[in-house]
């Protein structure tokens, strides 16, 4: 168990920073600190994805110097997997930091929770 | 190959790309560009529904030039095919049942960007319908998220923002939960194709190699999507989100977003993982008690709204609550009957949003249900078509929701594992729940103004399309709880092709 860990320290590490990511994007009050937290969880995930695609002592997948074997390359794939992922969480924290300057303009604030009482507020008035 | 083949690839390319288009049209054309899309894609899936019918198979179409372990597929069976159908009609008629509120409460500038953003929710609808490749779906996910959110949100005001917001948290923890579960699954099997990780899974599950982190993948897919399809305890944002944005949008949110994620769940179960698999990993049980909390806890927050929008929102979450306890009995009857509640929860909820529209016009706008006392005299077809939308979800015979409640019946007779009893305690407390408050609301619109201060109230003249729209509701409606046999058969084969 503790020599799996340490050989596959770099799992181990995702694995750490993702839970640090996904409470911080649930528990938090303050937005950004939740956004944040969303790139904590993305980040940890792509570098979950990376480790997964190295092989040790391998080259990157690009033909220099006419080596062809398959054997002389690390997996591919999952670095597509995470420009693909970069992309979404790009647009996802944009829309994000969007909502949170329309909110803040709005309730001058960033507590989603006060946002919360604040918007019960306005409908008892009505 | 056949030239009807391709009509997956043609819808979903067609509405992608004229999401596109419609960001540089006017909102006449945008509105008339979106019709003839929303038409044309329905006629496609039909045609193409006809089609496999009659061969009896389904196929798989190689996107790119790639052969199978490598290139990006997409897979067309009866079940994908009608689901696609389904959902073009369902979107159409909740655009056009809510067409007068998108003109008056969106702001005229933005009206097109309204339809950029059906039209990127309908291509990442058929994308997660008709794709065989799990990194795909992960990405028209997001798609999915973030065009509701437009959908949400295009409506001004801090309600909508606040659920949107709310919204958005909720989905990236789903889709981060899915991303990680994807990447674990990709790691121990190697691939992205549906069908090819389903070889395997098989393997692994025969030689119980890498259990551990198969049941955390499993576990992880799951949550993740029934976190963002709004499972009991993750529903918070719902109600704001359903109550405050425009009524198509609210219709169309509750009757196909969150199925979209369902059916890539079932996908999931059929065609990556294998249902034994799933079956001896125990989520479904988790998804059971999730369930069931959600059909009880739902219905009784409904009681206590006084909010017509926002009661209706909550029977979402009850009705959801349903469709994964189905999945929870872990037989495929369930699952019939989870994908059967599906279209008739998509149907009714449809309806029950855009009938309500009408009585709120009648009454001054106001969604409380003290204002709309009588209100179902004033506008007497939004008054009816109510009536069928709650009928039908209370379950009474001839309407889809009587259907459903029986095939989970039946569904949780058959069980051999213990959850008949709760299955039946809850469907019937659920069921009483609903009736409560459904009947309580049909009761208070139609019951005679008494109070001076509500004489001030015009009678509302419907547009003639809005009462089309109703009309083609309830008929579709009563056509899934009359004809539910032949529903029924469609949803078997479907299931068989799957496999």
């Amino acid at each position: 168990m503790g020599a799996n860990l340490i050989a596959n320290y770099g799992e181990a590490v995702a694995m750490i920073l993702f839970g640090i990511g996904f409470s911080n994007l649930l528990l938090q009050k303050n937005l950004i600190k939740k956004i944040i937290g969303l790139n904590i969880m993305d980040t940890a995930t792509y570098l979950f994805l990376a480790e997964k695609g190295y092989i040790e002592g391998r080259l990157a997948p690009i033909v220099v110097n006419d080596i062809r074997s398959a054997e002389a390359y690390i997996n591919p794939v999952p670095s597509g997997l995470v420009l693909t992922g970069i992309v979404v969480s790009v647009s996802v924290s944009a829309l994000m930091l969007s909502l949170t300057i329309r909110l803040y303009r709005r309730y001058h604030t960033l507590d989603i929770d006060k946002i919360s009482t604040l918007l019960k507020k306005d409908e008892s008035m009505i | 190959m056949n030239f009807v083949q391709n009509f997956p690839f043609f819808s979903i390319l067609l509405s992608l790309g004229s999401g596109v288009l419609t960001s540089v049209m006017n909102k006449t054309a945008a509105r008339l560009w979106n019709t003839f899309i929303l038409i044309v894609i329905g006629i496609m899936s039909a045609v193409l529904f006809l089609y496999l019918f009659s061969t009896g198979e389904s196929y798989t179409f190689m996107m790119g030039h790639f052969p199978a372990p490598w290139g990006n597929e997409i897979r067309a069976g009866v079940l994908e095919a009608g689901m696609a159908l389904f959902f073009c009609i369902v979107m159409l008629l909740s655009i056009k049942g809510g067409q007068k509120h998108i003109d008056e409460e969106i702001e005229e500038t933005k009206i097109n960007l309204y339809y950029i953003m059906i039209n990127l929710l309908l291509s990442s609808l058929l994308a997660l319908i008709y794709t065989n490749d799990l990194f795909t779906a992960y990405v028209f996910v997001e798609i999915n998220t973030i065009s509701a959110c437009g959908l949400i949100m295009i409506r001004q005001n801090g309600h909508t923002i606040e659920a949107a917001t709310r919204y958005m948290i909720m989905s990236a923890l789903g889709s981060g939960l899915l991303l990680l579960g994807i990447g674990i699954l990709y790691d121990i099997t190697g691939h992205l194709l549906m069908s090819n990780i389903k070889e395997s899974v098989a393997q692994l599950a025969q030689t119980s190699g890498y259990k551990v982190p198969l049941i955390a993948a499993i576990g992880m897919i799951c949550v993740g999507l029934a976190v963002k399809s709004a499972l009991y305890p993750f529903h918070t944002w719902l109600p704001d989100a359903y109550g405050y944005s425009t009524v198509s949008s609210a219709a169309i949110l509750s009757s196909l977003v969150s199925k979209g994620y369902i059916f890539i769940l079932i996908k999931i179960f059929y065609r990556v993982i294998g249902f034994d698999v799933i079956l001896n990993s125990n989520v479904l049980n988790i998804l059971f008690v999730f369930g069931l909390a959600g059909m009880i806890m739902g219905s009784v927050n409904a009681m206590q709204e006084k909010d017509i929008r926002r009661m209706i929102a909550f029977s979402s979450v009850a009705q959801i609550g349903y469709i994964y306890m189905g999945f929870g009995l872990g037989t495929t009857a369930g699952i019939v009957a989870s994908i059967f509640h599906i279209l008739s929860h998509a149907s009714s909820k449809s309806l029950l949003f855009v009938s309500a529209m009408g009585l709120t016009d009648a009454s001054g706008k106001s969604k409380r249900f003290d204002d709309l006392t009588g209100s179902g005299f004033r506008n007497p077809a939004a008054g009816i078509a109510f009536t069928m939308g709650a009928c039908s979800m209370v379950g009474i015979p001839l309407f889809s929701g009587f259907i459903s409640k029986l095939l989970f019946a039946q569904a949780a007779v058959e069980n051999s594992l213990g959850k008949m009893l709760p299955t039946l305690i809850c469907l019937a407390v659920s069921t009483v729940l609903n009736a409560i408050y459904f009947m309580k609301t049909v009761i208070c619109i139609y019951t005679p103004i008494r109070k001076k201060t509500q004489d001030g109230f015009p009678v509302v003249k419907n547009t003639s399309s809005y009462n089309v729209v109703l009309l083609l509701m309830v008929v579709l409606n009563m056509f899934l709880g009359c004809c539910s046999q032949f529903v029924v058969n469609w949803i078997n084969a479907g299931l068989d092709m799957f496999g």
